[in-house]
């Protein structure tokens, strides 16, 4: 969590939110950079209740296929709290744990509709 | 202290009150003034301060939950919020003043009551409500002079919930652990004193219903210096049991790190430990001849599960011979009971579903009353984490902008202001008393040090000058 980056144009990259009724909203996001961040500098509904530190599920995303299969595994913290999450699906994560990387570029992340009953 | 209700209102302006400052509260509002500008939000909280369960319910050793105040403190200080601390409706307003007034009324005042077990003994001394003892540790006034009794080796808390989880935890963790958080000093002191090393949490049913989450469970397992206790026999499954755990991944997380700790032999009932006792129902709490009235024990007793897996109730196990009940006799000095929070109405005003404890309501909407909303746990029963009470209040949240938008809800002209006399705590107060907690708690090396008496928060309110 303590990666540090200086932000230039070409450490950018393109990250699409898929919102729950279908609305597509394609921003840039800095290398080094979570979804959470990126999802908050660019005003999109997903919350991040407590403050990226693995203790709520409210940055819950669906990761396309592809990219999903780049990432590193979860943490088991972030398995735990996963679990907690609303309408888990098989390419869920929690955006506050995932950084941009070069490789990532073109990620697709969906928006749960938060309100579909979790329990 | 000041006056609260603003009259500077033009006519397409909308002013949405909410009742009850706490996450279900705060999430209305987020959604409403994000998605409308012409909407302005007026809290109306009981306490003198406000966020509700985040402050006087989450474990103080669980900080990162609370770090969801720091948004809705932004929400708070928007020039488009008003707050009113130390104002209770039923008490000092009613909803028919409150409607009168405004385009709508959110009522978010949570679950101020607990459930009963309905058990002889349940009134002795030694026999906690979690409301109560969770209060106590967190600070919340009202509780403040319970007294619990620590001065014994065994506590049976009556629940398996990640409530009954954290009343474990902080009966059994380091002290020093707990002296880092924002506990208040007076349970810092009383459970530093205690004698406590055996906690027992009792289930109805058995692990497949337990309502903890893994979380809490595996933090439980790396306490240091605790010992885990879950039985080898409780983690047996049928076929049916195994299917059902197998098709639901929390579940089936749980459960094999259940396993795990059970199958785990350096697990021993040895020093501070804790232990889960699955189908058992308390019958009556006992005492003794020596201290009539004092808790001396718990009777437990023995329960099958019947009917199908995910719908199973608890039924006694009958010796056929005797026609008894299987029943085991649990000595203990401190009995919590976990079995949940219940939703109490604030007023006659509103239909009430008195065995749910929630507002009679239609996707947030109070049955039957035009303009009046309900989110958070009045509105669904006290269960689920911030996660779901967000859920419920953004869903709350969408009910008042549609009827917004279907010309439902009245545009303000003017308010007339209803004086509250100078009772009344503002967001600026309050942050006066929250920068007191942390001076306080900084020179004594926590986040805080919590006020904890109505007064003295009023005290710091009354003298607070700043603009
Ligand atoms: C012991 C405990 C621990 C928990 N730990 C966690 C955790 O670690 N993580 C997590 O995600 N969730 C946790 N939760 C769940 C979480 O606290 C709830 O989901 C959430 O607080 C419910 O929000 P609410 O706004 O409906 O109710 P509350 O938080 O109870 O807020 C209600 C507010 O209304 C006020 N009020 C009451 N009556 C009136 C009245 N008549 N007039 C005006 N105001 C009134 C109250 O003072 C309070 O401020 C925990 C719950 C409990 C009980
Ligand atoms: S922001 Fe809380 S888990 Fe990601």
């Amino acid at each position: 969590r303590n990666f540090v980056t200086t932000p230039t144009s070409n450490d950018k990259v393109k990250v699409t939110f898929v919102s729950a009724d279908d609305e597509r909203i394609e921003c840039m996001g800095h290398i080094g950079d979570t979804l959470l961040d990126v999802a908050i500098d660019n005003n999109i509904d997903l919350e991040g209740a407590c403050g990226g530190t693995l203790a709520c599920s409210t940055c819950h995303l669906y990761i396309d296929e592809a990219s999903f299969e780049k990432l590193d595994a979860p943490e088991e913290e972030e398995e735990d709290m996963l679990d907690l999450a609303f309408d888990l699906r098989d390419t869920s994560r929690l955006g506050c744990q995932i950084r941009l990387s070069k490789a990532l570029d073109g990620i697709e992340c969906g928006v749960p509709n938060e309100t579909a009953d979790a329990r | 202290i000041r006056r609260c209700f603003s009259s500077q209102t033009t006519i397409d302006n909308y002013e949405v009150c909410i009742v009850g400052a706490g996450p279900a509260g705060f999430y209305t509002a987020h959604a409403l003034l994000k998605s409308n500008d012409k909407i302005k939000v007026h809290f109306i909280e009981k306490l003198p301060v406000p966020y509700g369960l985040v402050r006087f319910g989450v474990a103080p050793d669980h900080p990162e939950v609370k770090n969801v105040i720091d948004q809705f403190a932004e929400i708070a200080r928007s020039d488009r919020v008003t707050f009113s601390g130390n104002i209770s409706l039923g008490q000092d307003v009613t909803l028919t003043d409150l409607r009168a007034r405004y385009s709508a009324v959110v009522l978010s005042y949570g679950a101020e009551d607990d459930r009963q077990l309905q058990i002889p003994g349940e009134d002795y001394n030694g026999v906690y409500s979690a409301r109560s003892f969770v209060g106590w540790y967190n600070g919340l006034p009202e509780h403040q002079h319970l007294e619990p009794n620590l001065n014994c080796s065994t506590a049976v808390v009556l629940g398996q919930g990640n409530v009954a989880v954290d009343i474990a935890r902080i009966l059994l963790s380091p002290i020093d652990l707990l002296a880092k958080t924002d506990i208040t000093e007076q349970a810092l002191q009383t459970i530093s004193e205690s004698s406590i090393e055996r906690v027992l949490l009792v289930g109805r049913r058995g692990p497949i219903e337990a309502a903890f989450t893994i979380k809490e469970f595996r933090e439980m397992t790396k306490l240091p210096g605790c010992n885990t206790i879950v039985n080898e026999q409780d983690m047996e499954f049928s076929e049916e049991e195994l299917e059902y755990v197998n098709g639901r991944r929390p579940l089936k997380r749980l459960t094999e790190l259940l396993r795990k700790t059970a199958a785990d032999k350096t697990q021993v009932r040895e020093g501070k430990h804790w232990e889960l006792l699955f189908r058992e129902s308390p019958t009556k709490v006992y005492d003794s001849v020596a201290n009539p009235g004092v808790v001396a024990g718990v009777t437990l007793q023995h329960n099958e599960l019947v009917g199908d897996v995910g719908a199973r109730w608890a039924q006694p196990v009958v010796d056929n011979k005797w026609c008894d009940s299987e029943s085991l006799n649990i000595e203990c000095g401190a009995v919590f009971r976990s079995i949940g929070y219940k939703g109490v109405a604030a007023t006659d005003e509103s239909p009430f579903d008195d065995r749910k404890g929630v507002l009679r309501n239609k996707d947030g909407r109070v049955e039957g009353q035009e303009g009046v909303y309900c989110s958070g746990w009045i509105k669904t029963g006290p269960t689920g984490v911030i996660a779901t009470t967000m859920g419920s209040a953004f869903e709350t949240a969408r009910a008042i902008l549609h009827d917004l938008k279907s010309d439902l809800l009245k545009p303000v002209a003017d308010i007339k202001p209803i004086d509250f006399g100078p009772q009344i705590v503002s967001w600026n107060d309050w942050e006066a008393i929250e920068k007191q907690e942390k001076q306080i708690g900084q020179s004594r090396g926590k986040p805080a040090e919590k006020v904890t008496s109505i007064k003295t928060m009023l005290e710091i309110a009354h003298n607070n000058t700043a603009p």
